[in-house]
C-alpha cells in the first residue's frame, strides 16, 4: 500500500503538471507532490522499522533496510530540490531563458523522473529494474536539453547516446542473468527475474555465466554511475542543464544507478565463491576516484568542477562497496547519503551564484559574501563538507573508508590519500576567491531559496557529530546485508 | 547435435543474414539504405522468433514475434522516414573514410563475440545456442558504427540495431525474457524514438545540419 502511495504521487504529479501546464502555480503543485511523495516514504519507513523486510504485489517489489533508505533519501532529496526550483526556475523565466511550454515540460518530467528512480528502487525484478533506468534516462534527456543552446543540445545528445548504450549493455546482462537463473527457477512465469528469488539460489548459479552478467551489468549501470572511463556525459550534462537538474542527477541518480550495481553485485558474489566483483569495484572505484581529482584542476565551469567531484565521490564509494565488509559497507552507505545531500546543497547554491553574477566561469564569480551572505556562506560550508572537513559528515565516512583500506588493501590508501589532496587543492582554491573578494552587483528578481541549502548541509553536521543510534542500526543492518 | 531439425537450421542461416546486414550497414553510406536495412534486419528478426516459436512451441515468444513485427518493422521506420522526408536528408550522402579497415575492425569483433559466447553457449539449453556468438557480433558491430559514425540520423540507426541484436541474444540464449519486461522495453524504445526525432529538429535549429562533427564544443580545454 505504501509503495503505491510512493509510486503513484510522483506519477499522478506527473500527468497532472503535464496537463496544469505553466500556471504560476505549476511550482507549488510540484511541491506539493513531492512532499506527499515524502510523506508516503515516511510511512514505508515506519513499516518496515516495525515489520521487516517485505515485498508485495506478487513479490513484484520489495523492500528491506538497504533500498528503504534511498527510497527516503530519493524522497527527501526530490522534496528540497522541488522547493528550491519554484524561486529558481522563476528566475530563470524572468531572464527570458524558459518558455511557459518549457517550464510544463520540466515540472512534468521532474515528477516522471522521480517515479522513475523510485520504480528503480523498490522493484523486485531485474527486468522492470533495467526498464525504470532507461525511463529514467528518458525523462531527464529532455531536461538537460531545456535551454535548447549549442551546448545543452550536445550535452544531452551525448548523455542519450553514452547512457543508451550503457544501458543496453545492462540489458544483455541482464538477459544472461535470466539464462543462469532459468534452470533454477523455472523459465516459464517471473520468478527467475526476481531478485529475492536469485538471491535464494545465488550459491547454485553457473559461475562463468554469472561472471558475464556481472561485467555487462556493472559496466552497462556503472555507466550511470559515472565510472571512468565511461563517464564522459555526466560533466557535460551537469553543467548544461538546469541547476535543480545536475542536483537531482547528481544527488540521486548516481546513487540509485549505484544501488543496481550493487544489488547485482551480491549475486554475483554468491554465485562466484570469489572476490572478483569486489576487486572490480575496487578498480573501477580508484580509476574514477584520481581520474576525476586530476580533472578538477582543469574546469573553469562551476558546474562542470561540482560534476567532477561526484565522479569522484561515487569512485570512492564504489571502491568501499567493492571492500565489501560491514564497516566498509557501513561507511559506503553513509558516504552515500552525505554526498548526495552535500552535493545538491551545493548545486543550489551554486546555481544561485550563478544567477547573481549571470556566469558560470568560475573566474567572474566574485565576492559572494558581499552580495549574498547566505549563498556565499552556503557554497563555502558545502565545499568544506565535500572535501571531507571534520564537522561534516563526509569527514566520518572517507575516514571509515580510508581506515578499513589501510587494515586491508594498505596498497590503495596512497593513492586514496593523494587524490583526495589533489580535489581538496582544486575545489579550495576555486572556492575562496569566489566567495570572498569584491564584485559588482546583480539583485535578483525573486529571494533565492536558501532554506534546501541550509537543511542539507545541517543533516550533514549532525550526521559528523552525532549519528543517531537507529540509524546508525539500519545503516549497519543495511552494510550486513549487502555482504562481501 | 541431436536436436537440429529443419526450423534450427532455417533459423541458423537467418543468423547468418543478420550478421550480413550488419556488415552492409557498417558500409552504408545514403541514409535513406541505412533504413531500408534496417528493416530488413527486423524482417529477419521476426521470422526468426516465429520459427523459434513454432520449433519450442512457445506462445509467449509468439506474441513478442508480433511486438516486433509492429514495433521495428512498422512504427519506427515508418516515423524514421517521416523525420527523413521532413529532414529532407533522403538523399544524404555520409562521407565514409577507410571502409577496409572498418571491415577488417568488423572482422576482429566478430571473432571476439564467438569467444566471448564460447562458455555461456555451451550452458544455454536453446536449440539455437550456437546462434549467439552471432548475436553478440551484430550487438559489437552496431557499437561500431555508432561509434564510426557522425551523422545523427546514422547513430540512431546504429542504436536501434543495437537494440536487435539485444533482442536475438535474449531469444537466442533463454527463448526470450518475461513478457510483461518485453513490454517495458518495447515502450522505452518507442518513447526514445520519439525523443530522438524531437533531437534531429533541435539540432538543426542550432547547427543548421545533422553532422555531429560540429558538437564538439564540450570538451575540456
Amino acid at each position: 500500500m505504501e509503495i503505491l502511495l510512493v509510486l503513484g504521487f510522483p506519477l499522478l504529479g506527473a500527468a497532472l503538471l503535464a496537463m496544469v501546464g505553466a500556471k504560476r502555480y505549476a511550482a507549488e503543485i510540484s511541491v506539493a507532490v513531492s512532499l506527499a511523495t515524502l510523506l508516503a516514504a515516511a510511512l514505508l519507513v515506519l513499516r518496515i522499522i516495525r515489520h521487516g523486510p517485505m515485498t508485495a504485489w506478487n513479490e513484484e517489489f520489495f523492500i528491506d533496510p538497504f533500498n528503504v533508505f534511498l527510497v527516503a533519501l530519493t524522497a527527501l532529496v526530490g522534496f528540497t530540490t522541488s522547493v528550491f526550483s519554484r524561486p529558481y526556475m522563476r528566475i530563470e523565466a524572468n531572464h527570458g531563458r524558459l518558455t511557459p511550454g518549457r517550464l510544463r515540460l520540466y515540472h512534468s518530467m521532474y515528477q516522471l523522473f522521480m517515479a522513475a528512480m523510485l520504480l528503480a528502487l523498490t522493484t523486485n525484478n531485474m527486468g522492470f529494474m533495467w526498464v525504470a533506468m532507461e525511463m529514467a534516462t528518458l525523462s531527464t534527456v529532455l531536461l538537460v536539453s531545456l535551454y535548447r543552446t549549442r551546448g545543452s543540445i550536445e550535452a544531452a545528445w551525448k548523455y542519450f547516446i553514452l547512457c543508451g548504450v550503457g544501458i543496453a549493455l545492462a540489458l544483455f546482462g541482464t538477459a544472461l542473468l535470466y539464462t543462469a537463473a532459468e534452470d533454477l527457477l523455472g523459465g516459464e512465469g517471473m520468478g527467475a527475474l526476481l531478485w529475492t528469488h536469485l538471491n535464494a539460489v545465488k550459491g547454485q548459479l553457473e559461475p562463468r555465466v554469472m561472471g558475464m552478467a556481472f561485467v555487462f551489468l556493472l559496466v552497462g549501470y556503472g555507466t550511470k554511475v559515472g565510472l571512468a572511463p565511461l563517464h564522459n556525459w555526466l560533466p557535460d550534462a551537469h553543467a548544461e542543464g538546469p541547476t535543480p537538474v545536475s542536483a537531482v542527477l547528481s544527488g540521486l541518480l548516481l546513487n540509485v544507478a549505484l544501488y543496481a550495481v550493487i544489488r547485482c553485485k551480491i549475486l554475483a558474489d554468491g554465485a562466484l565463491h570469489s572476490n572478483l566483483p569486489g576487486h572490480m569495484l575496487m578498480g573501477f572505484g580508484l580509476l574514477s576516484t584520481v581520474l576525476a581529482s586530476f580533472f578538477l584542476w582543469r574546469q573553469r565551469d562551476i558546474k562542470r568542477l561540482f560534476a567532477y567531484s561526484s565522479i569522484e565521490h561515487m569512485g570512492i564509494i564504489t571502491f568501499a562497496f567493492g571492500m565489501g565488509g560491514p564497516i566498509a559497507n557501513f561507511a559506503a552507505l553513509l558516504h552515500m547519503t552525505m554526498h548526495s545531500l552535500t552535493k545538491s546543497a551545493i548545486f543550489f547554491a551554486a546555481g544561485h551564484a550563478t544567477q547573481l553574477s549571470g556566469t558560470q566561469r568560475m573566474d567572474k564569480i566574485r565576492g559572494l559574501m558581499a552580495i549574498h551572505p547566505s549563498v556565499g556562506w552556503g557554497l563555502m560550508l558545502g565545499g568544506l563538507a565535500i572535501l571531507g572537513m571534520p564537522p561534516f559528515g563526509v569527514f566520518t565516512s572517507e575516514y571509515l573508508i580510508l581506515i578499513t583500506a589501510m587494515r586491508d588493501h594498505p596498497w590503495a590508501t596512497p593513492i586514496l590519500l593523494v587524490a583526495l589532496a589533489v580535489a581538496f587543492g582544486a575545489i579550495f582554491s576555486r572556492l575562496q576567491p569566489m566567495v570572498f573578494g569584491d564584485t559588482p552587483d546583480h539583485p535578483l528578481p525573486h529571494s533565492p531559496a536558501l532554506v534546501p541549502v541550509f537543511i542539507h548541509l545541517g543533516i550533514v553536521l549532525m550526521m559528523g557529530v552525532y549519528i543517531p543510534p537507529a540509524l546508525a542500526e539500519w545503516y549497519r543492518l543495511a552494510a550486513r546485508l549487502i555482504g562481501g | 547435435m541431436p536436436h537440429v531439425n529443419f526450423a534450427a537450421q532455417v533459423v541458423q542461416m537467418l543468423a547468418g543474414a543478420l550478421l550480413l546486414i550488419s556488415f552492409a550497414m557498417l558500409a552504408e553510406r545514403r541514409s535513406r539504405r541505412l533504413l531500408i536495412l534496417l528493416v530488413w534486419q527486423g524482417v529477419v528478426l521476426v521470422t526468426s522468433t516465429v520459427l523459434v516459436a513454432a520449433s519450442a512451441h512457445l506462445t509467449h515468444l509468439y506474441y513478442s514475434a508480433a511486438l516486433t513485427l509492429l514495433l521495428k518493422v512498422c512504427v519506427l521506420p515508418l516515423i524514421l522516414f517521416r523525420l527523413m522526408r521532413k529532414l529532407g536528408i533522403e538523399r544524404d550522402n555520409e562521407p565514409l573514410v577507410n571502409v577496409p579497415t572498418l571491415m577488417l575492425v568488423g572482422l576482429c569483433l566478430v571473432i571476439f563475440a564467438f569467444g566471448l559466447a564460447q562458455p555461456v553457449s555451451a550452458l544455454a539449453t536453446t536449440v539455437l545456442r550456437k546462434t549467439l556468438g552471432i548475436a553478440i557480433a551484430v550487438i559489437l558491430l552496431s557499437f561500431l558504427m555508432i561509434l564510426a559514425r557522425r551523422k545523427a540520423f546514422t547513430q540512431v540507426i546504429g542504436f536501434l540495431s543495437l537494440e536487435n541484436g539485444l533482442f536475438f541474444a535474449a531469444t537466442t540464449t533463454t527463448y526470450g525474457m518475461p513478457m510483461v519486461v518485453e513490454l517495458g522495453m518495447a515502450l522505452d524504445l518507442l518513447v526514445a524514438v520519439f525523443i530522438f526525432g524531437i533531437f534531429f529538429f533541435h539540432i538543426r535549429e542550432q547547427f543548421d545540419s545533422l553532422d555531429l562533427d560540429q558538437l564538439e564544443s564540450l570538451k575540456e580545454d
